[in-house]
């Protein structure tokens, strides 16, 4: 394959130490794909989480203990005490009960739906809107509550968010890590596949330079080869990529819709990304052949 | 000292040139000649007697043991690995062994300097078929060495040689395949390579082409270098 119109004169066709370099490269870009989603969608999903908590926190009333009756009047009236306590807050936007009906469907997925809920001493949760980036003081907050409602408790949602914020920039470092091995392992391979069609061609190369060549028109010719071949196994590894990725969309659009983790599919950027990644693949094994000459041939005298 | 003094008006300039393989005997012993820019001259002497050696060390294929070698006015010991190429551009060689690249046609073989020299297509095209022509091998432009006679091959190698009209021609045995008549037609490239200002060094056994053709003659004999002789 002659491309950029360079043409080789070294005959690197043949070569059986370089045949097999898309095959390895296919898997290293299929894996590096598989990686580099993974991370993007994983980021997607904390920037999602962390939008959709920083501007609401959540106050839980305890149930008041009585009869059913006497119990539902009392937390009531705590309610709207704690209410008015938040609305009086600097920083809260709006703070609003979240009804019977919406508590059961909160529980819904945990207790299923059933007349049961009704009977059962519910807390109350209240819902509050606060302006982002200005909110109110939580610690004085929580303890005016504490001290004028029974029973009442602020989650702001920062403890478990950042539990998931930090599992998941290990995640997303992991793959980080795993991207500069693939590259590294790709590299290693260029370099002993360049290393021996050096040694293969050792007399073409040493007729090539007393007719005058310079070390990097040899070098560009394993370049290219290397390019080529990189660049057939980049497409076949994204290929088999393909598939995978859109199936995860496709699986996280219809049967976790509105659930926890949200949108799994590639946002367009990511696609990107990853269509780009056969083409970084050839550019590093054509550099790294490039060097590999240079060096190599600057050891020959 | 008797030694010449540099001179840019020389091609080639060996100064108290000695050259030893490995720990063997010293195939060259303290040579001493110059290659005046425009000359043509033969190098003779019996084989084995380091003829090819010779033309290796001013093609910068092989370092002396001792003494120094100028080529173009450049020192070539203290030429820097990068200097090379350029330097031997300007020199066409014909080995003795040939030297083709089996995988290449007998058109790309003869593109080679061309193109390791930066050449387009369209170069290679107006140049490389009228001198396969020239020396009788037009339907044999697209064979590969191995397909080729020996005589075939060596005017394959010739070609190649003079493509770029290089400032120093350096033939080792370009006759050695050909027949009589075959061979002056070659000499006779050579003479008018000459004409337009090519150095041409010829090593050669064949008396005749000497005779008929009045050039200089070097003689290598028991490693050391007798003449110019006329
Ligand atoms: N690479 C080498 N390593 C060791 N010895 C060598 C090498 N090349 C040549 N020689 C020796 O150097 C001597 C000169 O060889 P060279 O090829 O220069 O002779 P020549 O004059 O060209 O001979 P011919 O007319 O047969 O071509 C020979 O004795 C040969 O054995
Ligand atoms: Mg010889």
């Amino acid at each position: 394959m002659i491309l950029f119109g360079a043409r080789s004169d070294l005959p690197l066709k043949n070569d059986a130490t370089s045949r097999f370099l898309p095959w390895l490269i296919a898997p290293m870009v299929f894996l590096c794909s598989i990686a580099l989603a993974g991370t993007i969608i994983l980021y997607g999903m904390i920037g999602r989480w962390d939008r959709d908590v920083s501007g609401t926190l959540t106050v839980e009333i305890a149930a008041a203990p009585g009869d059913a009756q006497t119990s539902a009047e009392q937390t009531r009236a705590k309610v709207e005490a704690a209410i008015r306590i938040l609305s009086d807050t600097p920083g809260v936007i709006q703070a609003r009960a979240l009804s019977q009906d919406q508590l059961s469907a909160l529980l819904a997925p945990w207790l299923g739906k059933t007349d049961l809920l009704r009977e059962m001493p519910l807390p109350a949760l209240i819902d509050v809107t606060i302006s982002p980036g200005h909110g109110p003081d939580l610690d004085a907050l929580s303890a005016r509550l504490d001290k004028a409602v029974e029973g009442a408790s602020i989650d702001d949602h920062r403890v478990w968010l950042s539990r998931l914020i930090g599992l998941s920039r290990a995640i997303a470092g992991l793959a980080v890590a795993v991207v500069v091995i693939i590259a590294g392992a790709t590299s290693a391979t260029v370099i002993y596949a360049t290393r021996t069609g050096m040694a293969v061609h050792r007399e073409v190369i040493d007729v090539l330079h007393l007719i005058g060549a310079t070390d990097d028109y040899i070098a560009r010719q394993f370049a290219d080869r290397a390019f080529s071949l990189a660049l057939k196994g980049g497409v076949l590894g994204l290929l088999l990529n393909i598939p995978i990725l859109g199936g995860l969309g496709f699986f996280g659009l219809h049967r976790l819709q509105g659930g926890f983790l949200g949108d799994l599919s590639l946002p367009f950027l990511g696609w990107i990304g990853v269509a780009v990644l056969p083409a970084a693949a050839a550019f590093l094994a054509m550099l790294t052949a490039r060097l590999t000459v240079h060096a190599t041939l600057a050891r020959m005298v | 000292m008797g030694r010449k003094t540099p001179n840019h008006g020389n091609v080639v300039q060996f100064d108290s040139v000695g050259l030893r393989y490995d720990h063997g005997p010293e195939i060259l012993q303290d040579i001493n000649f110059a290659l005046p820019a425009g000359s043509f001259h033969f190098l003779t002497g019996p084989s084995g007697a380091g003829k090819s050696s010779l033309l290796r060390l001013i093609y910068l294929a092989q370092k002396p043991s001792r003494g120094r070698v100028t080529l173009f006015g450049r020192d070539t010991l203290l030429a820097r690995r990068y200097e090379l190429p350029a330097l031997r551009r300007r020199v066409g060689v014909v080995f003795q062994e040939f030297k083709l690249l089996d995988h290449l046609s007998t058109l790309d073989n003869v593109a080679l300097p061309l193109r390791v020299a930066g050449a387009g297509e369209a170069e290679v095209q107006k140049f490389v078929p009228d001198l396969l022509d020239w020396v009788g091998l037009s339907e044999h432009i697209h064979a590969k060495p191995p397909t080729l006679s020996g005589g075939q091959k060596q005017r394959v190698a010739i070609a190649r040689a003079v493509i770029a009209r290089p400032d120093l021609l350096l033939a080792d045995e370009p006759t050695g395949n050909v027949d009589d008549d075959i061979a002056m037609r070659l000499m006779y490239l050579f003479e008018e390579l000459n004409k337009l200002g090519t150095t041409v060094l010829v090593a050669t056994h064949n008396q005749s082409l000497i005779s008929r053709l009045q050039h200089p003659r070097l003689h290598l004999e028991n490693g050391a270098l007798l003449g110019p002789e006329p």
